[in-house]
């Protein structure tokens, strides 16, 4: 076993589904584990961080590390894993971008605390508990990691060789890039594991958009049903699929719900979010600031909508906070 | 159409069938006097004054001509006995009612009446119905009439009011063979003003007018106002007036445009200190023009409101120019053609001129000359800005004149000036609808209207549009030897572009990498010039580079980083951005 | 030797950046500066061939590279060079000052006026007030 390439997955601040996504590999996991020696995966087997600790620099292959950084302990265990390891990829879209929990950066630390632990309906809590980094209980003192202001994607925090998007990342392109690792075909350090155009160029729906789209009203899919031939855009929904890579298999597509841009932006993007703004906002009707202003009525949360998956990547990262709103 | 031979007086003639008798007897020259006739109504033959003697199959008659229709082998004498006695008795008859008009009493006298049989009336209307007919029939207005009958009949209007149908056009008077009807241009000043009035609504609008043709005006003509007259058309003997000709929009593919709408001169009662519009002798240089031109309304005569001949003339300088209250630039123009109305207002009239100046710009071949010629002329000039012109006499010198107010800069004194009229040097504005037309052509306007050439130096009569060009005071006040040059300089400019046949592109082109193209199509649509195409085959969006004009809306637009731009890609405005922020 | 002491300023001194039109708003700077109509120079100015090249990401790029403001000129509305690049960009503009307002952007940051060939003097009076108020509100990168 000793001269199998060592593997290692990680978890940060995120759900669960990338770990998931592996398991969808189905059968062909056996040829990863055949070929790999997989060293660390607390999702499904125990290991020690001590056990990771104690190997040499390097001795990793690869780290898949999926989730964003949130809080001080997965900014320690993702440093360790850079050291370790001889390449790390993010995997999944809160790694790559720093996804749905990177929503959270339009809210601080204390504003989050206030919303979980106090103001939520289902809470009660009046000694105003909330965690805190040093606990004292019975004599003993607690420790528990601190949670920062911000989320952060994995590259803002470490090093990244590789990133494979998704939310969670589609098993073709997990499978296609251990492939890559393991043939040692693999593009320049630094890219994106999946192909670099939009997902409008292989969207079963394709040859259904209109040559101009000039939208009067917006539609989501909460208040309204989408025919399920139509181009998303065509149709007044608000569908990110042309600024997000492609290589997802469109499955949102595929059920009727339009894209929300989990795979990222292409290269040289550099706002996934201002760049799609910038698209969408091209094709809108009206023409007088009033006329406009109605139709943006109709998008309750612009940034959640266009930032859903990339927020903590965007250009601003968050929201700052000050005197004058 | 049949023709019919008809003698005359022993010459022998062809007419078409039913003509009218007198109109044939005028063509071979053979003279019927009328008075109820006129060529522009139906015969009516009520004056009976036209009679003549028709001879047609041994019968023989005395028939009026004016309304009576020839037919084949007539045979008409206008000068026998019988007709001459029956001429001068209907005379006779006509004077026992108008025994003092001037037309009937020269009739008489030909026909050998010295006193008539049966006494001179006092009336002047002979009742020809002359004026009826061509209110009726020609212009349409329908306002005079007959009342009453036998010896009581007389025309008159409705209820003897003035008729407020009735629109002044004087084609009564005009027609009217006794001189009983005239208009009162006083009262109504309907026909235009005096010095300057009255035109017709047909006219050529200037001497130098290209084409050189008249054009009726549209909104006094009476045709367009009653649908009757077109008198103009009866008469024009090549038949060249068309009242149903109507506006037409044509589109002309052309290569290149050269603007040159020019300019509208400043409206002078913007400046109310100097009583345009309140005192009847203040006029405007244009004006001025109008009545100094020798082939315009007045022949060429100066004359005041009243008909009669200035003896002092004021003409004030930078009349809604050099003003904050107007415009703050100097319109060029206004100092010489000021000087060339002082040399013909003075040539004309023999009045003294004063000219009120800030300064004088007499910049350009010879210009300065003839100012110094004014000067030997005898022309005063009053270096102050006029500070009011009013009709207040304060010394009796001053009574029944209007008083220029001035502080004289040279002589360090305020003056009063006692005038008879006042001329206004207007400047030149840009048009009213300088924006309209400017919009049209996608040209820029500097902050007076005038259009912004693309570099003062560089390039003076190209735009920011490829291919328009402008010319003369559309691009700013000029005078016409610099319009004629710069007119030039537009049409060369126009003609080389058309001649080469090829234009040369800006290079800040967009381009689409095809390898990044999702075919999303967001881009397609935003194009003005439909530089970009969806390619059906390939499923991307390809641009056209030599339709492009380099907005780079597409490229902003653009999701995919796949559309960029020369010269302003995403990296190179990235990098600006992070060089103008460094600290 | 002759030395002169430059007055080292520690007051702040808002940054902002200008996007141009090349047409219209790049124009009327040019104008203003042939008019020797001084202004703050609180603003260089980047051109760009329409006010519809304007990607929201470089507006974002600014604020992240450290400037207090973004200021965007083009032409008045029917007066786009390009027909109709500057109703892109009011379509833009309005949605982008929904994200800027969400992201703790104040309102007087970020900019959009329509000025054109001819307005020099508008040029001048934006540039000031917009300084101005800038000097005001303080730095934006302090609001971490």
């Amino acid at each position: 076993m000793a001269d199998k390439p060592k593997v290692a997955f990680y978890w940060c601040a995120s759900c669960g589904g990338c770990e998931e996504a592996v398991v969808d590999l189905e059968e062909q996991i056996l040829k990863v584990v055949d070929a790999v020696d997989i060293v660390l995966w607390p999702v499904a087997m125990d290991f020690k961080r001590s056990e990771i600790e104690a190997m040499p620099d390097g001795s990793i292959a690869v780290a898949f590390i999926n989730g964003g950084v949130r809080m001080s302990e997965q900014e320690e265990w993702v440093h360790m894993l850079r050291r370790k390891s001889q390449m790390v990829v993010a995997f999944g879209a809160c790694a790559h971008l720093g996804g749905i929990p990177g929503l959270a950066n339009l809210n601080n630390r204390q504003q989050v605390f206030d919303t979980v632990y106090q103001n939520v309906p289902s809470q009660d809590n009046q000694a105003h508990t909330v965690p805190g980094e040093h606990s004292r209980m019975d004599g003993h003192t607690l420790e528990l990691p601190r949670f920062w202001d911000e989320v952060k994607a994995l590259h803002q925090v470490i090093d990244v060789d590789y990133y494979l998007p998704g939310c969670a990342p589609p098993p073709a392109l997990i499978w296609a890039a251990i492939e890559a690792i393991l043939t040692g075909t693999l593009p320049p350090k630094g890219a994106v594991l999946s192909p670099n155009k939009a997902c409008c160029d292989d969207c079963p729906r394709k040859d259904s958009k209109p040559d101009k789209i000039e939208l009067t009203e917006i539609k989501r899919p909460s208040t309204h049903i989408a025919d399920p031939e139509l181009c998303f855009m065509a149709q007044g929904f608000i569908c990110m699929g042309p600024a997000t890579r492609s290589g997802c298999g469109n499955p949102c597509i595929e059920g009727n719900m339009p894209c929300r841009g989990c795979m990222g932006p292409m290269d040289d993007v550099f706002d996934q979010g201002a760049k799609f703004l910038s698209a969408f906002a091209s094709i809108l009707a009206p023409k007088t600031e009033a006329e406009i202003d109605k139709l943006l009525d109709q998008i309750p949360d612009p940034v959640g909508t266009f930032y859903r998956f990339s927020l903590p990547t965007s250009l601003l990262h968050r929201r700052r906070t000050g005197a004058t709103v | 159409m049949k023709l019919v031979t008809v003698t005359i007086d022993g010459i022998k003639t062809e007419a078409e069938d039913r003509t009218p008798l007198v109109q044939v007897a005028q063509k071979v020259g053979v003279k019927i006097p009328t008075l109820c006739h006129h060529p522009l109504v139906e015969p009516y033959g009520v004056c009976r004054i036209c009679t003549v003697e028709v001879h047609m199959r041994g019968r023989v008659r005395l028939v009026t001509a004016c309304n009576y229709p020839v037919t084949n082998g007539i045979e008409v004498f206008t000068q026998t006995d019988r007709v001459r006695r029956t001429r001068k008795l209907i005379l006779e008859w006509l004077l026992a009612r108008c025994g003092h008009v001037p037309l009937l009493n020269t009739m008489a006298g030909e026909y050998g009446i010295t006193e008539p049989r049966f006494g001179r009336g006092d009336d002047t209307c002979i009742l020809c119905g002359l004026c009826v007919r061509v209110c009726s029939d020609v212009v349409g207005a329908n306002v005079l009439g007959f009342f009453n009958r036998g010896t009581t009949r007389y025309v008159g209007t409705p209820y003897d009011e003035p008729s407020d149908k009735c629109i002044a056009c004087g084609a009564c008077a005009e027609v009217c063979p006794t001189g009983c009807i005239t208009i009162d241009d006083e009262a109504e000043q309907i026909r235009g003003e005096l010095p300057l009035g009255p035109m017709t609504a047909i006219y050529i609008p200037t001497m130098q007018a290209v084409p050189h043709q008249p054009v009726i005006d549209y909104d006094s003509c009476i045709h367009f106002k009653t649908d009757a007259c077109r008198v103009c058309a009866t008469v024009c003997e090549a038949k060249a007036i068309d009242h149903g000709q109507q506006d037409r929009h044509e589109e002309i593919q052309v290569g290149s445009i050269v603007v040159a709408t020019g300019f509208q001169p400043v409206d002078a009662q913007k400046v109310p200190q100097y009583g345009y519009g309140r005192y009847p002798n203040v006029f405007t240089a244009l004006q001025v023009e109008h009545m100094v031109n020798a082939s315009g309304p007045n022949n060429g005569q100066v004359l005041l409101k009243d008909g009669s001949t200035p003896k002092a003339v004021g003409i004030i300088h930078c009349v809604g120019s050099r003003d904050k209250n107007t415009h703050e630039y100097c319109s060029r123009v206004c100092c010489m053609y000021s000087l060339k109305l002082a040399h013909l207002v003075h040539e004309r009239s023999g009045a003294k001129i004063y000219n009120f100046y800030i300064d004088m710009r007499s910049a350009g071949k010879g210009y300065e000359e003839f100012y110094n010629h004014l000067l030997e002329e005898g022309c005063e000039f009053i270096r102050g800005r006029v500070a009011e012109v009013s009709d207040w006499a304060v010394t009796p010198m001053e009574t029944d004149k209007l008083v220029i107010r001035v502080e004289d800069t040279l002589a360090g004194l305020v003056r009063r000036i006692p005038v008879d009229m006042v001329v206004l040097s207007t400047g030149l504005e840009a048009r009213e609808d300088a924006d309209d037309v400017r919009r049209m052509f996608n040209m820029s306007c500097s902050s007076e209207g005038w259009f912004l050439e693309r570099h003062p130096k560089l390039a003076p009569v190209s735009t920011f549009t490829d291919g328009v060009f402008i010319a003369g005071c559309a691009q700013g006040p000029k005078d016409i030897p610099d319009t004629v040059a710069q007119a030039g300089a537009a049409a060369a400019e126009a003609m080389a572009l058309i001649d080469t046949g090829q234009v040369e592109l800006e290079a800040y082109t967009a381009w689409i990498t095809e390898e990044r193209c999702s075919g999303c199509q967001i881009c397609v649509p935003l194009c003005p010039f439909s530089a970009i195409e969806f390619n059906k085959e390939k499923k991307v969006s390809t641009l056209n580079e030599a339709l492009c004009k380099g907005c780079g809306t597409c490229v902003a637009a653009c999701p995919s980083h796949a559309a960029q731009q020369h010269h302003f890609t995403d990296a190179q405005i990235m990098a600006e951005i992070e060089g103008v922020l460094v600290r | 030797m002759a030395t002169t002491t430059i007055p080292v300023t520690t007051a702040f001194e808002p940054r902002i950046v200008a996007f141009f039109c090349n047409w219209c708003t790049y124009t009327a700077s040019d104008l203003a500066g042939t008019a020797r109509l001084a202004y703050e120079p609180n603003a260089p100015v980047i051109r760009v061939m329409c006010s519809g090249r304007i990607d929201p990401q470089f507006v974002l790029k600014a604020l992240q590279e450290g400037a207090d403001g973004v200021l965007i000129g083009g032409c008045h509305p029917g007066d786009c060079h390009y027909q109709e690049g500057n109703y892109k960009t009011l379509r833009r503009f309005r949605l982008l000052k929904r994200i800027l307002t969400q992201f703790g952007v104040d309102d007087a940051r970020v900019r959009l006026e329509w000025i054109s060939a001819s307005e020099g003097d508008r040029v001048q009076h934006v540039i000031n007030e917009m300084t101005d108020q800038l000097r005001t509100l303080g730095p934006w990168h302090a609001r971490n």
